[in-house]
């Protein structure tokens, strides 16, 4: 058992903390916050230079060969500093399922496109319904001529504005089993009948309603098998649930690291508000959360990264990290009084990624009902 | 990074796993007390099932061989705990106490003699020795302890009171926190640490009924008690800092997180049995309680890999501490929720669902986040040690 990173990990870890507090200030992340593309397309190809975007293809894809634990490092990085732009939904909604059921032609294209820096990609996977389970997948995909037609509403489609090709989760089948009938397609997001429509919210990230009126897509754009869409999503999700809690993780982090230093700094009864023993257990109960949380991310990145049966720990994670980090960015605001309740203060950059984050991939709730499942309730 | 444990770590554990489940008596397994409910008739057996432990060396594991202990790695360590705690062996506190309060002490500052006598007989399981620390007005604040050892010729006098001294009716021994200097600078200065054999004339005990209605703990009476000077264990008024280094070199906790997934399996069937297990709201809190479980044992699971890194812990055991004991209390809750009145009944009941743990484990919870510290006093030690948060 061991449960650190390897070395190499800690060097990614490092140079990535540096790299990110260098070329992504937080004047940088307030402009895009407030931006409609919502990333800078600088920092993108100079990310790409550093090899992040490939960091998980093979090396035949013109990626690093490295594994989900590797990316879940970086992940906690880009939460610790707030990295605004695709780069999540780039990787683990477009990138991770062609990689795992895409055909060979879609892989050359679509990874060594992601993995040099030209592609943004994205999954259109919830509805109005805002639901992650399969029976909420009504986006109908009907056979025309050789080709598909797709038809209806994704609601909350992160980066659809930006991106270059969409994953369209579909139906392509009515069926009694509702995770069946399920297809994904991979669609060039300027393929007429797309609108896209960019949604103002909490976060700030750019959340999207992307509406197919009578959409053609070619058969071949079919990732992995028809109808054999739903596993693809699922693994997807996973991963991205666990991707997310490494990402809240970093932020969580960076949030008590932030009040910690505040509390020593800050002065007023001529003491370090960090004398008093109030602030001194909010930051306890603060560190607690943050480690806890770390734990119990590893070992669910830890699970995928080894191809291990991982829907326990994934669930156990996101449903502990997601309220983790709200409580933890809750004492932090509470730590810095009144200036924390600006817009020029940072601390709710992070607080407003807890709450987004918390529920992107399902909520507490969401994930406490399949540890329910597991537990054999 | 890796969560598993080797093919030989694994076989280690059916063989504790094995071993627990041949030599716990049946009765241990009906009478399944909770820590601070021992009666007599549970601490013989547990008596007679640690000196079993002793003999293999499984008691004391990390101490020296010539001490009674294997040296053994802490993972396998983490798992014999683990394996302990899950299969409810007889193991209670009394040997927390003494195998890794006491003894590191021992070993760290006691002479060959003394670690001959006092760290190998409770490697062996031979000997009980009880804290001696808390005093009616020193309780967190341990420094200000008022007992007294005034040396006399070639001996030591004892005066004043212990309280809470746990399974001191018990005790072989007292490992005494004692001021020998009252006119030090600082409450700091001047204390000792003395082993004091409980036979010593001059010692009365006092019962103290606790509040599962049990005989546990105790005041301790010391009146004019000598002991001969050799028992002073490490040097004569530096008791207080010994102390603080042999509670950095505490390797306990490691394994409690897993009693808690053997009382969420049950409380998970108690569920099925009384048919609740498809309330939702009864899920979410199950399942929430199993999120909270993986939390620690990731938590206690990250101290024993610290320790086999040589990683010196400072803060992590009291967060450890601090989360087990609040999320016992939530346990307890979810255990009501789900058996309602029936949570109420006492053990001897027909009608008590798992043998009344839930009455109980509502009780007993209080006791967790007070004695060895209480949670206030850990998350300072949090904020400050951990955090590097400023005192003044
Ligand atoms: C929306 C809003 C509107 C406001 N409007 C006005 C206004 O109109 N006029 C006006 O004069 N002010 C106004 N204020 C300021 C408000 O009164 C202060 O924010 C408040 O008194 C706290 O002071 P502070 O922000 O400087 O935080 P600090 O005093 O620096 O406190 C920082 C942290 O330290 C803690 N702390 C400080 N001292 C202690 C202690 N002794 N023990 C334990 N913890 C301690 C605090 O509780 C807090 O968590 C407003 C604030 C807000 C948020
Ligand atoms: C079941 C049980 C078994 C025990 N066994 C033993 C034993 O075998 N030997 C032994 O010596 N002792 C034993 N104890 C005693 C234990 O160590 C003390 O109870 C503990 O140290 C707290 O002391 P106290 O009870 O006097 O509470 P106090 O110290 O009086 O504390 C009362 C309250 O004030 C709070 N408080 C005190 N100081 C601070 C501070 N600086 N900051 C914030 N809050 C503070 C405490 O956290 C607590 O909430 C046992 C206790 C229990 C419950």
């Amino acid at each position: 058992m061991d449960i650190g990173l390897s070395e190499e990990q800690e060097i990614l870890k490092a140079s990535a903390r540096d790299f990110l507090a260098r070329e992504c200030p937080k004047k940088l992340v307030k402009e895009l916050d407030e931006s409609d593309k919502g990333y800078s397309p600088e920092l993108w190809r100079k990310m790409a230079e550093l090899g992040w975007m490939g960091l998980v293809f093979p090396e035949e894809y013109d990626g690093g060969g490295g594994t989900f634990l590797d990316l879940v490092v970086l992940f906690e990085e880009m939460g610790y500093n707030i990295l605004p732009g695709p780069f999540f939904s780039t990787i683990v909604l477009g990138g991770l399922p062609i990689l795992k059921a895409g055909s060979e032609e879609q892989k050359k294209k679509f990874l060594s496109g992601i993995a040099t820096g030209e592609l943004i990609l994205t999954m259109a996977l919830t509805e109005p319904t805002a639901s992650y389970d399969a029976s909420a997948i009504a986006v109908k995909a009907s056979p025309r001529n050789s080709d598909y037609s797709l038809n209806g509403t994704k609601l909350f489609v992160a980066d659809a504005n930006i991106a270059d090709y969409l994953l369209c989760v579909a139906r392509t089948k009515e069926t009694a089993n509702p995770q069946e009938g399920i297809t994904i397609f991979v669609v060039d997001a300027k393929t007429p009948g797309i609108k896209c429509t960019l949604l103002k919210t909490l976060a700030r990230d750019k959340q999207n309603e992307v509406v197919f009126d009578n959409v053609n897509v070619a058969k071949e754009n079919i990732v992995g098998g028809l109808d054999q869409g739903w596993p693809v999503t699922q693994d997807t999700l996973e991963k991205a649930a666990v991707a997310k809690c490494a990402e809240m993780l970093g932020g969580a982090q960076a949030a008590l690291d932030m009040a910690v230093n505040y509390a020593k700094e800050r002065i007023q009864f001529n003491r370090p508000i960090g004398t008093f023993q109030a602030v001194q257990h909010y930051c306890a109960n603060m560190v607690t959360d943050v480690d806890g949380a770390r734990y119990i991310t590893y070992k669910a990145a830890w699970e995928l990264s080894e191809g291990l049966p991982a829907t326990k720990s994934v669930a156990m994670a996101k449903a502990w990290v997601g309220d983790a980090y709200q409580r933890v960015t809750i004492l932090g605001h509470q730590i810095f009084g009144a200036i924390g309740f600006t817009m020029d203060h940072d601390m709710h950059l992070y607080y407003r990624r807890a709450k987004a984050g918390a529920i992107a991939f399902g909520n507490s709730n969401f994930h406490r009902e399949i540890v329910a499942q597991e537990l054999g309730l | 990074m890796d969560f598993s444990f080797t093919e030989e770590e694994e076989a280690f554990r059916k063989e504790v796993c094995d071993w627990i489940k041949k030599e716990t008596p049946k009765r241990w397994l009906e009478l399944d007390p909770l820590l601070w409910e021992e009666t007599d008739e549970s601490w013989a057996i547990s008596r007679e099932f640690q000196k079993k432990l002793g003999q293999k060396g499984w008691l004391a594991p990390d101490y020296p061989k010539q001490y009674g202990g294997l040296e053994m790695s802490h993972i396998k360590r983490l798992i014999l705990a683990e394996e302990l705690s899950y299969n409810k062996a007889p193991v209670g506190i009394e040997t927390e106490i003494a195998v890794n309060w006491v003894g590191p002490d021992l070993l760290l500052f006691g002479s060959e003699e003394q670690k001959q006598k006092y760290a190998l007989g409770v490697a062996k399981g031979d000997l009980v020795i009880t804290l001696g620390y808390s005093e009616p007005n020193a309780g967190s604040d341990l420094a200000s302890l008022q007992t007294t050892a005034v040396e006399e010729d070639d001996e030591y006098v004892i005066n004043g009171n212990k309280i809470w001294t746990s399974y001191a009716h018990y005790a072989d021994y007292c490992w005494l926190a004692a001021r020998t200097d009252p006119n030090a600078p600082r409450k700091y200065d001047g204390i000792s640490m003395f082993v004091v054999d409980m036979k010593t004339p001059g010692i009365t005990i006092h019962p103290l009924i606790n509040l599962m209605n049990r005989h546990s703990f105790n005041e301790v009476f010391f009146d004019n008690v000598r002991i001969p000077k050799e028992n002073l264990v490490g040097k004569k008024n530096n008791g207080w800092y010994e102390l603080m280094i042999a509670l950095d070199s505490e390797r306990s906790g490691v394994g409690y997180a897993a009693l808690f997934y053997r009382i969420l399996e049950e409380l998970v069937e108690y569920a099925k049995e009384r048919k609740c297990n498809k309330d939702p709201i009864i899920r979410q809190k199950l399942a929430e309680m199993a999120v909270e479980i993986e939390v620690s044992r990731m938590m206690c699971y990250r101290l024993a890999w610290m320790y086999s890194k040589n990683l010196h812990p400072n803060y992590e055991a009291s967060m450890s501490l601090v989360f087990l004991s609040e999320m016992m209390r939530r346990v307890a809750q979810v255990g009501m929720d789900i058996a309602g009145p029936y949570g109420e009944l006492e053990w001897d009941s027909k009608w008590a669902p798992l043998r009344g743990k839930i009455e109980r484990l509502c009780l007993n919870c209080l006791s967790i986040g007070v004695g060895g510290g209480t949670n206030e006093i850990q998350r300072n030690i949090i904020a400050q040690r951990g955090l590097g948060l400023p005192r003044k």
